[in-house]
């Protein structure tokens, strides 16, 4: 039994659990809210170090046996994602420090922040559909709430439309989860990857596509996104910036463990139709930015094409196109957050979101200018920063599979993505102070140093891509390979038992 | 057994989905009950409908009576059925305030309000705007609190 395995979602439920015991002594809770995020980390990145080392780790709830229980697995794609978010976590709750009111504190600010890290890892380490709907709630309902915080009117209005659209979906995601139970009487992945394969094939095909759109809303794919660009530039900068970064990505991790785990009956058809939807929420997210002329509107259409690189990474379905969508999926969440962070230290000095109210950072502060441009270059995808690799791989496992067209649409989106962060640049950056208004000082340190460190990052990842690559292939040719999931789950036999029912 | 009740669910479910895609936010969360409840009602089915008996273990024995009721999906309703709770719960409190600031729960004129930064009294959805600065004594809800993060100001 692995402690280190579930200590992802313990440690910041135990830290939620004490916050609220302090709530209203704001000093504590600020101490504690940064604590558990570094412990978080350091524990992070020992289950990812024990997984690289030793395989994929199980432990099995409560000691019942899967199926029966509840399983916690941590493979290669679990345990990086839990790393980057217990990354996103501690970069957030540092900026949190010097950039959330201490109205919004007082409300409960850091017992919702943690909760909401627990059921992010929480999803990502979970071996149970039914435990993953749960995580998905818990991660919701603080992220309600979070939204809301502050009842601003466009808080109210942004609120609205993510939670209406979020309760759908995962009542869509719930009644999955009752048919898939009515077909095969499990709900365990592994126990379901096995028991799939024997189902009615076509039912299994109406169950992926069900899923499909229950993750699909979460993911804010094509044609499901409209909630995104309407909600995720309303709560103060800290919270967009861990929203843009993890939430998304969450549905983006359950499409993948859904469709190379559970529905790999007809990859011909559910992939192809994963493929059509990313060249199209590419293209959609990248349009819709091009339109828009306010700093966290552009970065959040831009999530949503981003997202269209990922999945098309998971639609190609070759060893080269997961591990490149596992790549892009850590690159994307760092500098996406990053770009957040910034238009918050933007507004900081600049006074406004608006791009036309803005001007005059770069000679104002030509530092705050290079934090931009860092994160803004690696999105475009420019060598030597992340955002090259990610792109060059995704795009080199299209042209060994001959998609030409999937080529044509991600490089044009990548162009297009280069013109909205200059835009961002030209308005912001580059152009004079406009009229009436004033450039005011750099904010806090504690702002600056989660964006500085952000940005090292991304430069590191892109100069010594070798080792996060290789973590990247290492979980691809684990998804490739469901039967070592299934076995370290269930044991020998089943795998066994996996291998030949396997059409 | 069966297909009774999973017509029944079809028409909840049905009835739910018309009432979600109302523009009257009020609706859309009775929309949301129905919903709800025809996915739970959709659990207990997809386990099955049989009689049995209770799924107790006797005292000796190591596994449930043969002809034990299945304990898994009412496991899960009963999860669901708390989640949707709170999930409801808030999506109505959401609805109140809104309510409160805006004066209306139609989507049409929540969007036309929401351009419009003045505080509207409740009950005042069809009246004309009052002029800057006279603000009504009538109950406002809370006032914001937080800086003023999208220029949206009280």
């Amino acid at each position: 039994m692995s402690w280190l395995l579930v200590s992802p979602v313990i440690v910041p439920l135990i830290a939620a659990a004490a916050s609220f015991l302090f709530m209203g002594q704001r000093r504590l809770q600020r101490i504690l809210s940064t604590a558990a995020s570094g412990v978080l980390l350091v524990l992070a990145v020992a289950l990812l170090a024990q997984v690289s080392a030793n395989g994929i780790q199980v432990m099995q709830a409560g000691g019942w046996p899967a199926p029966f229980g509840v399983s916690f697995v941590a493979d290669h794609l679990s345990a990086i994602m839990v790393v980057i978010s217990a990354l996103m976590a501690a970069a957030t709750a540092v900026y949190a420090l010097a950039d959330i009111d201490p109205a919004r504190e007082a409300l409960g600010y850091h017992p919702l922040f943690q909760v909401l890290v627990a059921g992010i890892n929480g999803a990502f380490l979970t071996g149970d559909l039914f435990n993953m709907y749960v995580w998905f709630e818990v991660m919701l309902i603080s992220s309600f709430v979070l939204l809301t915080l502050g009842n601003r009117r466009s808080q109210l209005e942004g609120g609205l439309k993510y939670v209406a659209v979020n309760l759908v979906s995962s009542l869509l995601f719930l009644a999955s989860i009752g048919l898939t139970y009515g077909l095969t009487g499990t709900l365990n992945m592994a126990d379901l990857a096995i028991e799939l394969q024997t189902a009615p094939q076509g039912l299994v095909t109406v169950l992926s596509m069900l899923f499909l759109t229950a993750f699909g809303i979460k993911a804010a794919i094509f044609p499901l996104f409209f909630w995104l660009p309407a909600s995720y530039h309303t709560p103060p900068v800290a919270i967009s910036a861990i929203f843009a970064g993890m939430l998304t990505k969450v549905g983006v991790y359950a499409l993948i463990r859904a469709f190379t785990l559970l529905f790999t009956h007809d990859v011909g058809w559910t992939h192809q139709i994963l493929l059509w939807l990313s060249g199209l929420t590419m293209l959609t997210g990248v349009l819709g930015a091009a339109a828009q002329n306010e700093f966290r509107k552009i970065l959040s259409f831009h999530i949503i094409s981003q997202i269209g690189y990922m999945i098309m990474g998971l639609a190609l379905y070759t060893p080269l196109a997961l591990a490149g969508a596992v790549f892009y999926l850590v690159h994307h969440i760092i500098v996406k957050a990053n770009l957040f962070f910034v238009a918050g230290l933007a507004r900081r000095v600049g006074g406004s979101f608006r791009l036309a109210e803005l001007g005059g950072l770069y000679r104002a502060h030509p530092l705050l200018a290079i934090l931009f441009l860092i994160p803004a270059f690696s999105l475009a995808g420019f060598p030597p920063l992340s955002g090259f690799w990610a792109k060059l791989v995704v795009v080199l496992a299209a042209v060994e599979v001959r998609s030409w067209a999937i080529v044509a649409v991600a490089l044009v989106v990548g162009l297009l993505t280069i013109y909205s962060m200059t835009k961002i640049w030209q308005a912001a950056f580059w152009s004079p102070v406009p009229e009436g208004r004033a450039v005011g000082a750099m904010p806090s340190r504690l702002m600056i140093a989660p964006v500085a460190a952000l940005a090292t990052l991304t430069v590191v990842i892109g100069l010594w891509s070798g080792p996060f690559l290789a973590l990247a292939q290492a979980s691809a040719h684990e998804l490739l390979d469901p039967a070592g999931y299934v076995r370290a789950v269930l044991g020998d036999a089943a795998a066994l038992g996996y291998l030949e029912g396997r059409p | 057994m069966e297909v009774p009740v999973a017509i029944t669910v079809g028409v909840v479910f049905g009835s739910g989905l018309y009432l979600v895609m109302q523009r009257n936010l009020l609706r859309f969360v009775f929309g949301l009950i129905l919903l709800s409840g025809a996915v739970n009602v959709s659990l207990f089915v997809a386990g099955r409908l049989t009689r049995g008996v209770s799924p107790l273990i006797r005292e000796g024995s190591t596994v449930p009576p043969d002809g034990a009721a299945n304990a898994l999906p009412q496991a899960l309703i009963l999860t669901a059925i708390v989640i949707g709770f709170g999930l409801i719960v808030f999506a109505l409190v959401l609805l109140l305030r809104t309510y409160e600031r805006l004066g209306t729960v139609k989507t049409d004129e929540t969007i036309a309000r929401l351009g419009d930064p003045r505080p509207v009294p409740i009950g005042s959805a069809r009246r004309a705007p009052r002029a800057r600065g006279t603000r009504p004594a009538t109950r406002t809800g809370p006032a914001d609190v937080g800086n003023d993060e999208n220029g949206d100001g009280p």
